[in-house]
């Protein structure tokens, strides 16, 4: 199939409203908040102008934007939502409803930092929160990627093998609010890639009745229904990767659970997720040139997280930094990717050095200066065999 | 295909319909609630006078009857709630404790 592609400046809010008005949804229900906002309300303007048949609901909060899109795609229906930190926070309990009730909701959430201080600004502690809610999680690098995994989310959620609701993450303000330059497939092309929603059940078909939100605890079947939940999960894992592979031949833009940069001569390797990957990215490319042995991969797929694959292709090397947007506060363990991928080295004969690099809460830039700092002590680390400090913030003010 | 649950406390995980919705409706018969009971209803037939105030009040449709008449207390769904108990004129049903008395 040949797609025409339409090239545009666009700041990455309108680059995931212009994917929503493409998927043109049954229902969006939202509720504004900083700095998703710019999604919505250019969203809204897509209905008012009749480019879209969605029936947009304007709701009271976030708790009620997620209730009624919870309750529109029950019936079967595409729905979306679109949020951010306190937003998603408000969410909380009918995140863990969406899961449960196996909707395939996509709901793009423009990462910010959680309350208190008050910040507006980027990191992954709103999102990363709710990485046990049983949500799906892919996170973009860039307006591109925010536009690409937006269409692709819709394929993912609503597999036979998966019916789970994907959050796509993108940064605040450093992908939300900059214009990036993009490519656009035409309407026919992002239709025909997303098909229509083929419900297992609906509660708006009176031919065939059924209850949905039902009470367990009787007999007890809850640790059964969780158990399928994870089998979605699981099957994600492959499913992420088709559909992935689907749109790269498509649109001539592949995607997997990761990227990589020079991981097959690499030595040591830095692991980093969103925007930040650009500037690791750049430095990382910087030194191999120079012929240092330094490999990168960009994690795409949070949720859920590729363990296995991680683990074979760092067996053997000889020092990890990963970077994470977001603290755990679990008493210096580090942040949550940190900590994920320490675990899926354990088995590992051949384990390397880690190092984690907590960095840029509340929106603290990113340099490259900061990146050529990490990537010294990584090389650092890989020459004397071990690692001086496991937790480091980079960028604090110390 | 309709859904039968009688079997469904031997059920692995993979057999339940997911996200726990319920595809046929009408199947609440099979899902005996009547182990919630802390106490038993017991109807003392010679004291009844087969008024059938206990049949209205019954939030679970748990007295049955035939041609009018009561014929048994259902305990596959009576949860024990009593309101059978205290609204008889006659008090001629009884709550007995179900870990201690059997009738």
């Amino acid at each position: 199939m040949n797609s025409l592609i339409k090239t545009a400046a666009l700041v990455g809010t309108d680059a995931v409203a212009e994917a929503m008005r493409q998927i043109n949804p049954d229902v969006v229900a939202a509720y504004p908040i900083t700095p998703q906002t710019a999604i919505v309300e250019t969203f809204s303007q897509m209905v008012a102008d009749g480019l879209v048949k969605t029936q947009m609901i304007a709701v009271e909060s976030e708790h009620s934007a997620m209730s009624a899109t919870i309750g529109a795609a029950s019936s079967g229906i595409r729905a979306m939502t679109c949020t951010s930190s306190q937003g998603l926070a408000l969410m909380w309990e009918l995140l863990y409803i969406a899961s449960g009730l196996r909707l395939p909701i996509v709901m793009p959430n423009v990462n910010r930092s959680l309350s208190a201080p008050i910040n507006i600004h980027c990191d992954h502690g709103d999102s990363m929160g709710a990485r046990d809610s049983g949500w799906i999680q892919l996170f973009s690098e860039n307006a591109q990627e925010a536009y690409d995994n937006t269409i692709q989310a819709i394929r993912i959620a609503e597999h036979p093998d998966i019916q789970l609701p994907v959050m796509v993450l993108m940064d605040g303000f450093i992908i939300s609010h900059s214009i990036d330059r993009l490519d656009l497939q035409d309407d026919t092309s992002v239709q025909k890639f997303i098909g229509s929603r083929n419900p297992a059940y609906s509660l708006l078909d009176s031919q065939n009745p059924t209850s949905v939100g039902t009470f367990d605890s009787l007999y007890g079947y809850f640790f059964e229904f969780k158990r399928q939940q994870e089998e979605g999960m699981i099957n994600a894992l492959n499913v992420i990767q088709e559909v992935g592979n689907e749109f790269g031949t498509l649109f001539g833009r592949s995607y997997g659970l990761f990227e990589t940069v020079g991981m097959e001569d690499a030595e040591y390797a830095v692991i980093a997720t969103g925007s930040a990957a650009g500037t690791i990215r750049m430095e990382v490319e910087h030194l191999r040139s120079s012929g240092v042995p330094i490999g990168m991969i960009k994690l795409r797929s949070f949720r859920p997280f590729p363990a296995k694959q991680l683990a074979e292709l760092l067996s053997g090397l000889k020092a990890v930094a990963v970077f994470d947007r977001s603290d755990t506060f679990a008493g210096h363990m580090g942040g949550p990717i940190f900590i994920e991928l320490r675990s899926s080295l354990y088995d590992l004969e051949k384990k390397p050095l880690t190092i984690n690099y907590v960095y840029g809460l509340g929106g603290r830039d990113l340099s490259e200066k900061l990146v050529k700092k990490a990537a010294g002590e990584l090389m650092e680390t890989a020459q004397n065999g071990f690692v001086r400090q496991t937790v480091n913030y980079l960028g604090l003010r110390e | 295909m309709t859904w039968d649950i009688t079997e469904i406390q031997k059920w692995d995980w993979k057999k339940h319909p997911f996200g726990g919705t319920i595809k046929d409706p009408g199947n609440s018969r099979k899902f005996k609630t009547g182990g919630w009971r802390a106490f038993r209803p017991v109807r003392d037939e010679n004291k009844c006078t087969q008024c059938l105030i206990c049949y209205v009040f019954c939030p679970d449709s748990a007295i049955k009857t035939k041609d009018d008449k009561i014929i048994e207390i259902d305990y596959s769904f009576c949860k024990g709630c009593g309101i059978c108990a205290q609204e008889c004129p006659l008090d001629a049903i009884r709550m007995c404790d179900e870990t201690k008395e059997q009738s």
